[in-house]
């Protein structure tokens, strides 16, 4: 750079490098009146991938933990999986579909059949969290508490971990289905993507955290 | 205001909120929530100071006794939590908040051309759950028992056991952890908004090659903190249960506390803590140190009127030290009963991050050679940040080797190594970037006069407290030792802890010289009438002193040139701001 010679400056063509000046994808709303700025449609699906990110740094905390835990010490008892875990399971992976066929109703312009699908799946998600519960009940009816060993310690945070993150894409969930979206800086159909995605996210998570817990048990 | 000669960008101003609330105290301006962090650091830090320095008139003076103590003398336990306190705040606190969320917040995007970060209400979330988990953590000085006792580290099991294990150890120590675990969720909500303003809001023409160095390390610093916190929150959760749920994850079997057998805990390792502490431990170092070596290059380049030595290098280096900072947490176990092997590895890995350190630090130095050298303050404080992270790296070879660390560890040495690389030359960083940042902020500058006081006062002072305590860990002296006239051979070291004392003490009161320069010149400091006193390159030198609420009044500017375009040959001026068109920049 010492050398850098005038003439030599390179010109700037729109688009190289950062910012594109206008927001990608036109989902913005710098036209309409308020204070509001608009942010590029793809920040929030940088953000998202982000937060996927640190979510998996803190999954992988505790799995590495629950590794490590049960490789270290000489205490590890077998642990009886709840029968309504795998029930639960099906349950989520059907959300994960009916998510999608909300959404394709969506891009196609039927609302009505949007908002029912997106319903049907906000039902199972819960119907989800509620059987985590049944499962959690079962363990402890088998004498499995928090405290009584290792391998239900793990149970019980893993999927009350997983279970606080997938209410958080239930709100999230509700937010797409209930909020006015006319005056928001990204479109309803972009909240329902990011929303999704998040979705299949925790639906993949939980496979994961199943067959630790199934495998490593 | 210095006109964008962008010819496309489109205008769209945005109004600044006029309440005093919305303006002031729940404001999503990236430019407020900065100072926010910097006053939330600012009052930290003389906290942080305060406990030190009962700790240094204790260590110095050990049988004299003080009328602020109750009957007159310190207790082990008082010391204990003075000592945890103050590595808490000071770690947390202020060295992760004020050069990331504080500088990090309030010039990240003016320096990218951005009008605000991308979350604002994220960024504003962030700033206040922050001062949540400050409140948390305070709150553990006014419990029954005081506040945790632990060290900053926390190790179990005595951390894990509850009140048994010493009075700090039951609800301080519970607060220190909930606080902490809020921390974590704060950071990463910061961590997030800053990859994402980074990568997505950078003005046209702002090319990766073209971000400030500052931005680079704030970027990278960012990356750490959203790979790191994750690990320290689940590790929070686990050590919570333990203390609360009565699980065993840390805690192993037949321990004996204060004549008492633990039975209700068996089988957990304590060890686990220690790798997932350190996971997230080591990278941590690098979020307190990355931003000041940002604003050391920055400064050293402006005001020597050279370009960066060796620009592409330092971006590497700087990705370097982040990616290694992760593979080195097993340097701090040593000591734990690991295999040699892994120490081995450990060791070399270490040793690695020696070489885009020197990288740096050479080009530091090639950056300065043979240009014209300002020495006004925030250069000084740079030049102070450079000798100081030489001098406390160093060290850091001696302990990355197992060898060594296992008489090294837990002494006197590595107080000395780790309070001059990570505490001081952080904290040099800080000041650099103030004196330089401090009339974009306010419109005015810091006295000058008053300032170089402060710098001789506080760069001798640092050295005389820290450079004695290397001696006095060679002599095997441990740290956290709250008697030292007990053991016969700490009784011949006392002179040094005197020493080191009075040293402190002068070094905290040089300190109220800043606060004073800090706050007198906020008001009566000389006006900085141009937008760019220091002719320097990036873009928050071409928007008025302080910046509106939005930045650049609505323009996006276009980037031309590198950030440190000085003393290009064939241009009249010394310097070409990012922003000047090629066609304006006046030739010789």
């Amino acid at each position: 750079m010492p050398g850098t010679i005038l003439d030599d400056i390179e010109i700037i063509d729109a688009g190289h490098g950062g910012g594109t000046g206008t927001p990608a994808g036109g989902d913005d709303d710098s036209g309409s009146p308020g204070r509001r700025r608009p942010i590029p449609r793809r920040a929030y699906f940088t953000a998202l991938q982000l937060g996927f990110a640190a979510i998996l740094m803190f999954f992988m905390a505790l799995a590495s933990s629950y590794i490590v835990r049960k490789g270290l010490g000489t205490d590890w008892q077998r642990m009886p999986m709840p029968r309504v875990v795998w029930f639960n399971t099906a349950v989520l992976l059907a959300s994960s579909i009916t998510i999608i066929v909300a959404r394709k109703k969506l891009e196609g312009g039927a609302r009505e059949a949007f908002q029912s699908w997106w319903m049907v799946t906000t039902g199972l998600g819960l119907l989800f969290l509620a059987g985590q519960i049944i499962a959690w009940r079962q363990l402890a009816a088998a004498g499995m508490l928090l405290s009584t060993n290792p391998s239900s310690s793990f149970f019980y945070l893993l999927t009350a971990a997983h279970g606080t993150h997938l209410a958080g894409g239930i709100l999230a969930l509700l937010y797409v289905m209930f909020r006015q979206w006319k005056r928001s800086r990204i479109s309803q159909s972009t909240a329902a993507e990011l929303a999704a995605i998040y979705w299949h996210f925790m639906d993949g998570l939980w496979i994961f955290l199943l067959v630790l817990l199934t495998l490593g048990r | 205001m210095v006109t964008h000669e962008n010819g496309g960008g489109h205008a769209h101003q945005h109004q600044a909120p006029t309440g005093f609330i919305r303006k002031y105290v729940f404001s999503i301006d990236h430019k407020v929530i900065g100072i926010q962090y910097l006053c939330l650091a600012l009052f930290s830090v003389f906290v942080g100071m305060a406990l030190s320095a009962l700790m240094r008139l204790h260590l110095a003076w050990p049988t004299t006794s003080w009328f602020f103590f109750k009957g007159g003398m310190m207790t082990p336990e008082q010391y204990l939590a003075l000592m945890t306190m103050h590595g808490t705040i000071m770690v947390f606190m202020v060295l992760t908040t004020a050069p990331q969320s504080g500088f990090g917040n309030y010039f990240l995007p003016i320096q990218i051309g951005a009008a605000d970060m991308a979350f604002p209400v994220l960024n504003m979330l962030s700033f206040w759950t922050t001062l949540v988990s400050l409140l948390v953590m305070f709150a553990a000085f006014f419990v029954a028992g005081g506040a945790p006792i632990g060290g900053w580290t926390s190790y179990p099991p005595l951390s894990a056991l509850g009140e048994m294990a010493g009075p700090g150890q039951g609800a301080g120590e519970t607060l220190w952890i909930v606080g902490l675990a809020i921390f974590c969720g704060a950071s990463l909500m910061g961590a997030l908004n800053f990859i994402t303003t980074l990568i997505d809001l950078r003005a046209k023409g702002m090319t990766l090659g073209r971000l400030p160095l500052t931005c680079w390390t704030w970027f990278v610093t960012a990356i750490l903190g959203l790979l790191a916190f994750g690990v320290l929150l689940a590790a929070c959760i686990l050590l919570l249960l333990d203390r609360v749920a009565g699980t065993s994850f840390f805690v192993p079997g037949g321990l004996v506390i204060t004549d008492q057998v633990v039975t209700w805990h068996k089988g957990g390792s304590p060890l686990l803590w220690q790798h997932l502490f350190w996971f997230f431990g080591h990278p941590e170092v690098y979020i307190a140190i990355l931003p000041g070596m940002g604003v050391a290059s920055h400064l050293l380049s402006t005001f020597s009127r050279k370009p960066v030595f060796g620009y592409r290098a330092m971006v590497g280096a700087i990705c370097g030290i982040g990616f290694l900072g992760f593979c080195v947490w097993g340097h701090h176990m040593f000591i734990s009963g690991m295999s040699p092997y892994s120490a081995f590895a450990f060791s070399i890995l270490t040793m690695t991050i020696g070489v885009p350190s020197a990288i740096k630090t050479f080009n530091w130095l090639g950056t300065l050679w043979g240009g014209k050298i300002q020495f006004n303050c925030a250069m000084l404080f740079a030049l102070g940040f450079v000798s100081l992270f030489v001098s406390g790296g160093l060290s850091g070879l001696f302990l990355a080797q197992p060898s060594l660390d296992l008489y090294l560890h837990d002494g006197y040495f590595v107080v000395a190594h780790f309070h001059l690389i990570m505490g001081v030359a952080a904290i040099f960083g800080m000041f650099a970037g103030t004196y330089f940042w401090f009339p974009k902020m306010f419109g005015r500058f810091l006295g000058e006069g008053i300032g170089k006081v402060h710098f001789w006062l506080t760069f001798v002072g640092v050295y005389c407290i820290f450079m004695p305590m290397h001696f006095l860990g060679l002599a095997g002296h441990p740290r956290r030792y709250f008697d030292t006239t007990a053991v016969a051979f700490l009784q011949k070291l006392q002179p040094v802890h005197v020493f080191i004392s009075i040293a402190a003490f002068i070094t905290i009161t040089a300190q109220f010289l800043f606060l004073f320069n800090f706050l007198w010149s906020l008001k009566f400091g000389k006006e900085a009438k141009e937008e760019n006193p220091w002719h320097a390159t990036t873009l928050e030198w071409s928007i008025p002193s302080p910046p509106p609420f939005d930045n650049f009044g609505g323009v996006e500017p276009v980037v031309y040139h590198g950030p440190y375009e000085f003393s290009v040959p064939g241009a009249a001026d010394d310097y070409i701001p990012q922003h000047l068109a090629p066609n304006l920049v006046r030739k010789a």
